[in-house]
């Protein structure tokens, strides 16, 4: 079993819900995002999906494409996250996932970057521009590392390729809430509910729902029918402001509701 | 996998959410692109609204120039809206309606893909929204204004470096979220697959007209064929009929712009490194990180840092060989042909003119050469007239 799956399993049979919060690496600056680790894991965040600038994030809303130009105007590189993963893995256990742009990693030699970013101490990649068809290649190398390669469903993911997903799927499912891009606002959760019951006839792998989550009441409710909720912009929102304790502050009441809303 | 791939360049490198709607976009296409109906209706449009088929025009002048091979222009700036963007706005909206979307959206640079869809928006009567860089905005009002005319929203993009690669990032973005109902229009052969394979197809009714034409003005000699490559849809129109002709050399010319840093030029086939933007697996204009670089040229419909996937395949098998030239070069180039022969060139199409220069000396009389010019430069006007040191608004 790998780190995160051991941390997902240990929730499930606790009974409680998952809670992933997403940081950009670098944004603003390198001593924030360490400092914010630090703290959303003191918070109550069970795994850090710790973003990889990238100068043309498709998928990614106002705040997390403004967090990914500040982070690489400010000299983030690759190499530099590799070297804050080695970093974080001197005072943290936590799961460290990766959420990045294919292109940095090709740039970098896909096979390269799994083989060091696992040694560093990373267990996994998110890559939203890379659907499961185009993966074939990358699915291989990363099975061959033991380092997950996560795989998406959506509102929109039909039953046809529902399946081919569910076969690859490990680690967990992201879980597309909404169709559009990251960021905080209302959403309804029925749609990707649907999505996540039509999944489990396929897989036993747990499923996380993100986009749009920023506060305690959505996470609730995004929580429902899934195994975890990932947060991104509300948090990388504040940490832009260097506001790590008001990071700290939404991921403890976050959590809170999270296992209030369990009992 | 091969669907969709050119060599090893295309794919669908897409968001999740996006996938569902390239499927049925596939399917979609793969059956009405044999379907005589609808071909019928595209072929219709292009003639009785268009224009097409557009001129071959022996550029007599312009030969006698530079005295050596004989030099044709095909006239893409003769078509309504004033290039040859409209060939893939009327196929692609004419697809759009028989898929049932109610709205279109696209990105632009220049704003020549942008007025072509707010065109075709408003003949369907379609919803249309046009993202554009903020500097774009401003640089262009003309376009802008236009777009406006003919009742389009265009939306001024101002994240990442606020030009076209951002406004195509945000035109994606807002397809993302209306998926359903919308239909994006991608102005060039670039972005996932089928696209790149869709636009080639709408617009290689150029190099299909070239041939005909050809063959009744010079009995079908033809040595050369000049074209500017931005994203390359005006080159691929113009090469792609002749891609088997391996005695025709097919010359695609990218921007220099004004120097070789990055950040300074559009040498996207010539600089660039294969990498994926937008969709898509091809040569990329990147730092050493992997990072996108802002691509530049005085021409605006050039300056994108990416390149159609079929252009790079081209360029890796030998089927097109790909040089370019730079503003002064181009500026110049834009002059001679409104001097000698009557015809104001885009600044786009201007870079392919120019490379006549460096091409012409090496011909021989007996030769045919072909550019073609995309566009017309209207639009450039205000800028030439400022580069030469004059205000004229």
């Amino acid at each position: 079993m790998t780190r995160l799956e051991m941390k997902l399993a240990k929730i499930k049979k606790a009974g409680k819900k998952g809670l992933f919060i997403y940081i950009t690496a670098g944004a603003p600056d390198i001593k924030t995002t360490i400092d914010a680790v630090k703290a959303a894991e003191k918070a109550g965040a069970d795994v850090i999906e710790l973003g990889i600038p990238f100068s043309d994030p498709m998928a990614d809303g106002p705040v997390i494409q403004a967090a990914a130009v500040t982070a690489i105007k400010n000299g983030m590189t690759v190499q530099k996250v590799l070297e804050l993963v080695g970093e974080i893995r001197q005072f943290s256990d936590i799961p460290l996932i990766g959420m990045g742009y294919i292109n940095n990693m090709l740039n970098y030699g896909f096979e390269r970057f799994v083989r060091e970013f696992k040694a560093a101490g990373m267990d996994g990649l998110i890559l939203p521009d890379v659907p499961h068809e185009e993966a074939g290649d990358m699915r291989r190398i990363c099975q061959e590392h033991e380092f997950h390669l996560i795989e998406f469903v959506t509102p929109g993911t039909n039953s046809s390729r529902m399946d081919k997903i569910c076969a690859s799927a490990n680690g967990f499912v992201y879980c597309v809430s909404v169709n559009g891009v990251t960021g905080v606002r209302k959403i309804d959760y029925s749609p990707i509910h649907r999505v996540i019951e039509q999944a489990r006839r396929f897989t036993d792998v747990p499923m996380a729902v993100g986009f749009g989550i920023g506060s305690a009441e959505a996470a609730r409710e995004a929580a429902d029918k899934a195994d975890a909720v990932i947060v991104g912009s509300a948090v990388v929102k504040l940490l832009q402001e260097k506001d790590i304790r008001g990071a700290a502050q939404l991921i403890a009441t976050i959590r809170q509701a999270l296992d209030e809303g369990v009992k | 996998m091969t669907i969709g791939r050119f060599g090893k360049y295309g794919g669908q490198y897409v968001p999740e959410i996006v996938m569902p709607v390239l499927k049925e976009l596939e399917t979609a296409y793969a059956s009405y692109k044999n379907d005589k109906a609808f071909q019928a209706e595209v072929k219709r449009y292009l003639c009785e609204y268009a224009g097409r088929p557009t001129m071959l025009y022996y550029a007599e002048k312009l030969t006698r120039h530079y005295d050596r091979a004989k030099i044709y222009l095909k006239r893409e700036d003769l078509l309504h809206t004033g290039a040859h963007k409209i060939n893939n706005a009327l196929g692609q909206a004419i697809l759009a309606k028989c898929m049932g979307k109610q709205r279109i959206v696209a990105e632009t640079g220049a704003g020549q893909h942008g007025v072509a869809c707010a065109t075709v928006a408003a003949l369907f009567g379609f919803e249309c929204h046009v993202f554009m860089g903020a500097a774009d905005v401003e640089r262009q009002k003309l376009n802008v204004f236009r777009m406006k005319l003919l009742g389009a929203k265009v939306i001024p993009v101002t994240s990442g470096t606020g030009t076209l690669k951002d406004a195509t990032s945000e035109a994606i973005r807002y397809w993302a979220a209306n998926i359903e109902d919308t239909y994006y229009i991608i102005g060039s052969v670039v972005g996932p697959h089928p696209y790149p394979e869709m636009v080639r197809d709408f617009q290689s009714v150029i190099g299909q007209e070239i041939r005909k034409q050809i063959r009744q003005e010079n009995g079908g000699r033809l040595d050369y064929l000049l074209a500017c490559v931005g994203g390359g849809s005006n080159a691929m129109g113009t090469f792609y009929d002749f891609r088997n002709d391996r005695h025709i050399k097919k010359i695609g010319v990218e921007a220099a712009g004004r120097g070789n840093a990055n950040g300074d030029h559009a040498k996207t086939l010539g600089e660039g490194r294969p990498g994926i933007l937008h969709g898509a697996y091809s040569y990329l204009l990147q730092d050493n990180d992997g990072q996108v670089v802002e691509a530049y040229s005085i021409s605006a419909g050039l300056d994108y840092p990416g390149v159609g996937p079929e252009h790079s395949y081209f360029k890796d098998a030998g089927v097109a060989q790909y040089v370019s030239v730079n503003d002064t070069e181009a500026l110049a180039a834009f002059q001679r042909l409104s001097r000698i022969e009557g015809i104001i060139p885009a600044m786009e199409s201007s870079h392919a003119l120019a490379y006549l220069e460096k091409l012409m000396p090496q011909t021989k009389k007996d030769e045919v050469v072909v550019v073609c010019l995309s566009g017309r430069g209207d639009k450039d006007v205000q800028m030439v007239a400022k580069a030469m040191g004059e205000e004229i608004i």
